[in-house]
């Protein structure tokens, strides 16, 4: 059975194969701090959290992070130049005001960016909204179409187009799949058609 | 039986002597000055589990406790002070103390100036924060303390900031409540509507009015009436009072006290005058208004590259007189120059006021921040 858990967990052990051990992070809209903990205990990352939820920052305090409660819509105008190493967006994307103003502040501030969505573009997705004739909802999108944060969902294909316009480029890509790692995606076509939630590591060209 | 938290009981102010004189940011050579201070809890064997907390504008050293069994009140921070609270006894020795220019037993304008044997008045120096600050240093030198915390909510917090500049190497945690950098012009205005209540007393009498019969009551009163409206907000005075009438149901067609909302401010005004000085209140307001990091220090980046410690900043959603971004200004220059920093805004509806209020949100943050440095050492 799919788990919507395992997935998750399965991206936080991704994006933690990926960082750099030591490596200086922020993590935009950090949640409860589950990942950044990760990052802080296996990685020995030195890192910062942000997030806009009151509860969200109290818990990640709680766990023993750094976290400053903000919006990271308006930007991260304080942040200096390529002031950590490494900016993440995790699962975070596709409920930004403004994706594209937020993900040029990120390669701004950070040395590199990761970003991961659930890609719109998935097969069961593109079928729910065919023979259901209704906004799609999935586990991995729960949310009815009034109440959900999910307000620029985007398809794997809609994030290689952006990444051409912008000058961006992706140094690594992760499909995941039902929980899974899907390590040879046959071609960009299929692979929009497959995978459930993309992981990518960008960088300004 | 485990106690989850509880009251630090009986506590007593005691008082410690600087003999000598301290050089003042002004720089008028001032001494000797009494400090009245209390603690609750044990200082460790290596001397590193110290707590200071620092007062707002009227506070006093009776931070926790009681004085008296009969008391009605405890402490100022008493829901945040004592075994199992956020400044946990149990752990922390915690320090709180009157200001300098303040008129609970710390050396004050209303205090006996050895060199004429009458109060000083007038002739009492203008001081600021960073004065403050050199005072309360020395207690806690006195007190043996070689590593310590600092906490202030409001005025507390400018405090806080300051001991965090300028004894970097002494300071490994703060928490700033409720506070600012630097007042706003809005702030610096009500602050001199209230002075100018008092120095335009009638009975004011140039700041000499100690053992007349008269006293500068009413303009002390006025002034704590204008602070009282920047503590609250709309939405709690319209909770707390509505348009609601005091005696009736009506309207008096006079200018007594008509409105609840009235009565409130009248009562705060009346009970204020008899603890606190209308002097220290000029005094201290004004060490408040001066006091600009970013003035001082070139920018508040620069302030802060100074520091040597972990930030806790905490604001109020409804608090106008500190607004949050005035926090979040604070936040951002400390991460601009590389501190560690952790930053919550608290949904509240109490305005300034929440920073005494909303305890429980407070508690868990702060115990959570203090428990990541207990690990460290």
């Amino acid at each position: 059975m799919f788990n919507p858990n395992e997935s998750l967990h399965l991206n936080y052990t991704v994006i933690t194969d990926i960082i750099e051990d030591g490596a200086k992070i922020l993590d935009l809209g950090c949640g409860n701090g589950t990942l950044l903990k990760m990052l802080t205990d296996k990685k020995h990352c030195s890192g910062l959290g942000i997030d806009i939820n009151q509860n969200n920052v109290i818990e990640s305090i709680q766990k023993g992070l750094s976290v400053v409660q903000g919006d990271i819509d308006e930007g991260l105008k304080e942040f200096e130049d390529n002031e950590f190493d490494c900016v993440i967006l995790n699962q975070t994307l596709q409920s930004t005001e403004k994706p594209d103003y937020v993900i040029e502040e990120m390669l701004r501030t950070g040395k590199k960016g990761v970003v991961s969505f659930p890609n719109f573009g998935y097969w069961r997705v593109r079928f729910y909204l065919f023979f259901n004739g209704r906004m799609p909802k999935s586990k991995m999108l729960p949310f009815n179409w009034y109440d959900t944060p999910n307000i620029h969902l985007l398809t794997v294909e809609d994030f290689f187009d952006f990444c051409k316009e912008h000058n961006i480029k992706i140094t690594k890509s992760v499909y995941i799949k039902r929980g899974r790692i899907s390590k040879n995606p046959f071609n960009r076509i299929l692979t929009n058609l497959l995978c459930e939630e993309a992981l990518f590591v960008i960088e300004n060209v | 039986m485990h106690k989850e938290s509880g009251s630090v009981g009986l506590t007593k102010t005691q008082y410690f002597q600087i003999e000598d004189k301290i050089r003042l940011e002004s720089g008028v050579e001032f001494g000797p000055i009494q400090v009245a201070y209390e603690t609750y809890g044990t200082l460790n064997g290596k001397k590193d589990n110290a707590i200071l907390l620092l007062h707002a504008l009227t506070g006093d050293a009776h931070a926790a406790g009681y004085h008296d069994e009969n008391d009605k009140k405890p402490g100022w921070w008493d829901d945040m002070v004592g075994p199992g609270k956020a400044f946990d006894t149990d752990k922390y020795f915690v320090i709180s103390s009157n200001m300098l220019g303040g008129c609970s037993g710390t050396t004050g304008p209303c205090s006996i100036n050895p060199e004429t044997g009458k109060p000083y008045g007038l002739s009492f120096p203008v001081i600021t924060i960073e004065d403050a600050v050199k005072v309360q240093k020395r207690l806690v030198d006195f007190l043996g303390v070689k590593k310590l915390i600092v906490a202030g909510g409001s005025m507390g917090g400018m405090q806080a900031l300051e001991w965090s500049i300028t004894n970097a190497d002494m300071v490994k945690a703060v928490i700033i409540i409720a506070s600012t950098s630097r007042l706003t012009a809005q702030g610096i205005a009500f602050n001199a509507v209230g002075r100018n209540a008092i120095l335009s007393d009638p009975y004011f009498n140039n700041g000499d009015y100690y053992g007349c019969e008269n006293q500068p009551e009413k303009g002390l009163s006025i002034a704590r009436m204008v602070g009282h409206i920047t503590y609250l907000c709309e939405e709690s005075m319209h909770k707390k009072f509505g348009r609601r009438f005091q005696y009736s149901d009506k309207p008096n067609f006079d200018f007594n006290i008509d409105f609840q909302v009235e009565s409130y401010l009248d009562h705060q005004g009346r009970s204020f005058v008899e603890r606190f000085d209308a002097n220290s209140y000029l005094y201290i307001t004004k060490a408040v208004d001066y006091f600009d990091l970013a003035q001082k220090h070139g920018s508040l980046k620069a302030a802060f590259e100074k520091t040597n410690a972990r930030f806790l900043v905490m604001s109020f959603t409804s608090d106008w007189l500190f607004p949050t971004e005035q926090s979040k200004e604070i936040v951002y220059a400390l991460i601009k120059a590389g501190r560690d920093v952790s930053f919550c805004e608290i949904e509240s509806p109490c305005g300034h006021d929440a920073f005494l209020l909303e305890f429980e949100t407070q508690t868990k943050i702060v115990k959570s921040f203090l428990a990541k440095g207990a690990e460290n050492v």
